[in-house]
């Protein structure tokens, strides 16, 4: 039993009392958001991964989306969906980092390659997801956190709407010319004019 | 088929936001039209591609700078260290939270507030197993039960009613804790999971009621100081399910 990480944890919420925010309960009690945070981490830096694809800029955008969150705790009236929240204010941080790359002149392409997996694919797996993730770079960056948002992170229409802050139309038109467009970069043109050709 | 699918439709039906009957029409549009179904079947393949490639992030450790910073400093880092030193270093931050609280006087908050969730947990995981005598006293003598345990503790024992749960009280016993009595009652669902309340007496008032957690050994811990009462609330559910019965049981012991 590992008692010495544990040790530490009762005393902690105590000594936190001065530092952290809390979250006023329905009943009078106050409970650590640091506790209804810590569950989501794992999503967020999932998002952030797929989004920006280097590991140490992911976690540096969950980094800013928490301490962001903390910050503007009494901002969130414990109503409504939590995660919806923390991945708006990360939506938030990592639009004003774009424009700030974009600003200073640094590329904001991102490298090609794919990410190591846990489990080895098959060849056409494999390759199947070198184009989807060499696709995914040349979106963009609109359709990609859409694409991404639903279909990755399993938010609905309306969700997204209110994460990237734009009408549920753009987010719809977002999602389809997303996806049309990775279909084509991985299924190659011909194919996907079947459709139109129809 | 009443009207063809709109590109929206096709997508809306891929991400599940379709109404069951709207579904069913596009359903049949897409059994009967091949280039269009083969088109969804590409975009779930993006989204299959998609979770492949990433699903495992959520699952990974997360690194220690971004725990540190959502669950306090306190939480992250000190894994390594040697039992006693880290004991030691609950005592030290135990006796500076103590010393702020209280305006300069120092008090033991720090030992109390560590002891109570792994003592909890400890009892937890001894009784909650216990398949013929998992308590002295069953649910059919609650009143004599809590009439003993408010005697032998010095302060209010309550069985709270968490039947809104789906919890009811199996009974409780007589425990000792470090400097004294403690009290412990069970309760149990129909799935036969078991919730164990662990209290304690003499406990110093800490500054504002506040629910911790903790999770030794797979057992998750809610505690919390109330009046001269510490409470942990003990069992190998989830967090949020374990903080629902933790509100109850506050709210409970208020009532």
């Amino acid at each position: 039993m590992n008692v010495a990480a544990q040790m530490t944890v009762g005393s902690g919420g105590l000594a936190a009392l001065h530092s952290a925010p809390f979250l006023e309960g329905v009943d009078g009690l106050v409970v650590q958001t640091q506790h209804l945070i810590e569950p989501h981490i794992g999503s967020l830096r999932r998002y952030a991964r797929a989004l920006v694809r280097d590991a140490d800029r992911a976690d540096d955008l969950v980094h800013d989306c928490v301490e962001r969150a903390l910050s503007r705790w009494h901002l969130w009236r414990g109503e409504g969906n939590l995660r919806a929240w923390l991945f708006t204010i990360l939506h938030n941080v990592h639009v004003n980092n774009v424009r700030r790359d974009m600003s200073a002149g640094r590329p904001v392409q991102m490298p090609d390659g794919i990410e190591p997996r846990a489990t080895p694919a098959s060849q056409d797996d494999r390759l199947m997801l070198n184009e989807l993730a060499a696709a995914m770079t040349r979106l963009p960056d609109e359709q990609r956190q859409t694409v991404l948002l639903v279909g990755l992170e399993g938010f609905s229409y309306r969700e997204v709407a209110r994460i990237t802050g734009v009408p549920i139309g753009t987010v719809m038109s977002r999602l389809s010319r997303g996806r049309e467009r990775l279909r084509e970069l991985i299924a190659g043109p011909d194919e996907s004019k079947i459709r139109k050709a129809k | 088929m009443s009207r063809p699918p709109s590109e929206a439709d096709l997508h809306a039906y891929l991400d599940d936001a379709l109404t069951p009957e709207r579904r069913a029409e596009v359903e049949a549009w897409l059994e009967a039209h091949a280039d269009d179904a083969a088109r969804v079947a590409q975009w779930r393949a993006i989204n299959s591609g998609l979770s492949e490639m990433y699903g495992a992030v959520a699952a990974e450790p997360v690194p220690s700078r971004l725990r540190a910073l959502a669950l306090g400093p306190r939480r992250s880092g000190f894994g390594w260290l040697p039992i006693a030193a880290s004991i030691l270093l609950a005592l030290i931050a135990g006796v500076a939270a103590g010393w702020v609280l209280h305006g300069g006087s120092v008090a033991p908050v720090g030992t109390a507030a560590a002891a109570l969730p792994r003592d909890a947990a400890v009892a937890f995981a001894v009784y909650a197993p216990e398949l013929r005598h998992p308590v002295e006293v069953g649910a059919e003598e609650e009143a004599h039960l809590c009439q003993w345990l408010t005697r032998r503790l010095g302060t209010d024992v309550k069985a709270p009613k968490l039947d809104a749960l789906g919890f009811k009280l199996v009974g409780g016993r007589l425990l000792t804790a470090d400097k004294g009595p403690a009290a412990l009652l069970m309760y149990e669902d129909g799935d036969k999971r078991r919730l164990t309340l662990y209290m304690v007496s003499g406990a110093p008032e800490p500054a504002a009621a506040e629910f911790s957690f903790a999770e030794h050994d797979g057992v998750n811990v809610f505690s919390w100081f109330e009046g001269n009462a510490g409470f942990a609330l003990a069992g190998k559910l989830g967090r949020d399910e374990l903080l629902k019965a933790a509100r109850a049981t506050y709210a409970g012991f208020k009532s």
